[in-house]
């Protein structure tokens, strides 16, 4: 089955489920319409169209240089859109930078603070940049850097920087959160913190968009995933919905190469007596993988198949597809098909 | 809706942030102080130098050209340097998305330039009155000059912080110091070097706050006519300049 060219929207991860007495009525945070971000010749995002709410966690996922910070420094008002529309809480973030400063958090890929200026200076900084800040030692405290207050940016490890970041980002109470690759670099405790930190910022109704090409963090934080690839959205939906609606159910295993793969999916597909046919592929060379729900019953025709060809059976796994091989075979290149590949090589970055 | 509810409140934080850092600059606070001081003291005790005809005391001639360098170290060395690498290391860009703004962060830069420039001078003229320096003239036509040469000089380090490479601002923020501190009539004369170069050193920026300090600060002196409309060209020039060319990222 060949994927489709274009975005699809697989089921709905919408917040406003979680805060009924929030929102009465459906109005996007973040409208993004066929945006395009050019560096010269070089078209780093592709006409991507996109929305996030109030109080959930939009995960933009895709390889290194797929455009996930092109198309959130656009929301952030650093990028001219060459062409498409960008509205953050219903403002423009080039004309209506000052109105929208007060009321979005950003933290950068890396760095953005002086580096010779201690942790809680820092951040009692920022907080006189905005109307109505968070109380900085308290907040200091919440990303575990009280400990850390007279220690300059400079001195401060890895992932105590990307918390102070983050706390940087959330002291003039925003509305709106960008956080571009929040936990690169950061140890598996400081992750935690981070990702807790997340949560509770989303519960509190923030819309938060974040990009990371890390598949666990991903489906760790998200409520809604939009896969970006050369620029473009590949797949979009809730990590649970991602899983099921690109491959769902199927049986993998090891056998030699070269089996007839159509012959065996009949044969499963026969079996089971579905009303959809069966299909199956050998993925890569000696590894097959059967569209169909992991069943006794198809198990058992497939080893059944297997053994009236003396067949050799090795690492038979049925159930879901991770995340990681939806990822994977949406973003290799070829998987996708050829009429879309010289839009995408375009769009290279 | 989103208008501060202390419209001055950002302003101050971030001027005394800014002075903080200086501050806290192990080089800065040797280009700002120490090599002036430095210098002050030891070319009024050790008379080496050229002087002008007329002046006896070392220190007489001195004082002024070294408040000159350390207004020039400050607005130009001391900024081009902190912006280039605030720039390196995406401060700048940050700061971007806060309500700060623009204007507000020109303004707290300025600020504390004009308060670490405050604190240099009132050190010199200690300094300077303890090695025997009386001041003549008119002082305060010396406040204009060093508000002109300011912004010439703050412009000149901005040029420069914002269109080359943290390192290289570095090395060429200390290269022009140098060249400006030779040809500025700072240490010795103007009236020492060569006629062709002496012209080219009237045209700088040092040079120009250098006599301005001289003429004020020097008995019956008023400032030339010539130095104001230098150091007014460099004060609109450089920062416009800086303007057209400044890249934030």
């Amino acid at each position: 089955m060949a994927f489709p060219a274009h975005a699809t929207s697989l089921g709905d991860a919408s917040p406003h489920h979680r805060h009924p007495t929030l929102r009465s009525q459906v109005v996007a945070e973040i409208d993004v319409e066929e945006l395009e971000v050019r560096y010269g010749p070089t078209v780093a995002v592709d006409r991507l169209s996109l929305q996030a709410h109030a109080g959930a966690v939009l995960v933009l996922l895709g390889p290194n240089g797929a455009g996930k910070t092109s198309t959130v420094e656009a929301m952030e008002g650093y990028r001219v859109p060459a062409s498409g529309r960008v509205r953050v809480l219903g403002l423009d973030p080039r004309r209506d930078h000052r109105a929208l400063s007060a009321r979005i958090g950003v933290m950068l890929q890396r760095g953005g603070i002086y580096p010779t200026m201690p942790a809680g200076e820092a951040l009692g900084l920022f907080a006189k940049y905005y109307p109505a800040p968070a109380e900085p030692i308290a907040l200091l405290d919440r990303v575990g850097l009280t400990a850390a207050a007279r220690t300059p940016w400079r001195r401060l490890s890895g992932g105590e920087q990307q918390r102070l970041s983050l706390a940087l980002a959330m002291v003039g109470q925003p509305e709106v959160v960008f956080l571009d690759e929040p936990t690169a670099g950061v140890d598996p405790e400081g992750r935690l913190a981070i990702r807790a930190i997340v949560a509770e910022l989303r519960d509190r109704g923030v819309c938060v968009v974040l990009t990371t090409h890390e598949l666990d963090e991903a489906e760790r934080l998200a409520d809604r995933i939009v896969i970006v690839d050369r620029g473009r959205v590949v797949a979009e939906g809730s990590p649970a919905a991602l899983m099921t609606g690109f491959g769902g159910d199927h049986i993998r295993f090891g056998a030699p190469p070269g089996i007839d793969a159509s012959a065996m999916a009949g044969a499963v597909g026969a079996a089971v007596g579905g009303q959809a046919a069966v299909t199956a592929r050998e993925d890569r060379p000696g590894e097959y993988v059967v569209d169909v729900p992991p069943t006794p019953q198809a198990v058992a025709a497939l080893t059944a198949w297997l053994a009236e060809r003396d067949l050799p059976l090795a690492d038979l796994r049925a159930g879901r597809e991770r995340l990681e091989d939806v990822f994977l075979r949406l973003t290799r290149s070829g998987a996708r098909p050829d009429a879309d590949a010289p839009a995408a090589r375009r769009g290279r970055r | 809706m989103s208008t501060p509810t202390r419209p001055w409140g950002p302003l101050a934080a971030q001027t005394r942030a800014e002075v903080r850092m200086t501050l806290r600059r192990g080089e800065s606070v040797l280009l700002t102080m120490a090599i002036p001081v430095g210098l002050l003291v030891f070319f009024s005790l050790v008379d080496v130098l050229p002087k002008p005809t007329g002046i006896r005391h070392p220190v007489d001639f001195l004082a002024p050209g070294i408040l000159a360098l350390a207004v020039m170290s400050t607005a130009m060395v001391g900024l081009g340097i902190a912006t280039g690498f605030e720039r390196q290391y995406g401060v700048l860009k940050r700061l971007r998305t806060t309500p700060l703004g623009r204007p507000a962060l020109l303004g707290a830069k300025t600020l504390s330039i004009l308060a670490v420039e405050a604190f240099q001078v009132a050190v010199l003229v200690v300094v300077a009155l303890l090695l025997g320096w009386s001041p003549a003239g008119a002082p305060l036509q010396a406040v204009p000059a060093i508000a002109l040469a300011t912004i010439g000089f703050a412009g000149l380090g901005l040029l420069m912080a914002g269109a080359l490479r943290a390192e290289v601002t570095l090395a060429a923020a200390n290269g022009l110091y140098l060249v400006l501190l030779l040809l500025g009539g700072m240490v010795f004369p103007l009236s020492s070097l060569p006629a062709g170069i002496r012209a080219v050193a009237r045209a700088l920026p040092s040079g120009a706050l250098s006599d301005a300090l001289h003429a004020a600060l020097s008995a019956g002196g008023t400032v030339p006519l010539r130095s104001w409309l230098v150091l007014a060209a460099w004060a609109v020039a450089a920062p416009a300049a800086a303007a057209v060319t400044f890249r934030w990222e």
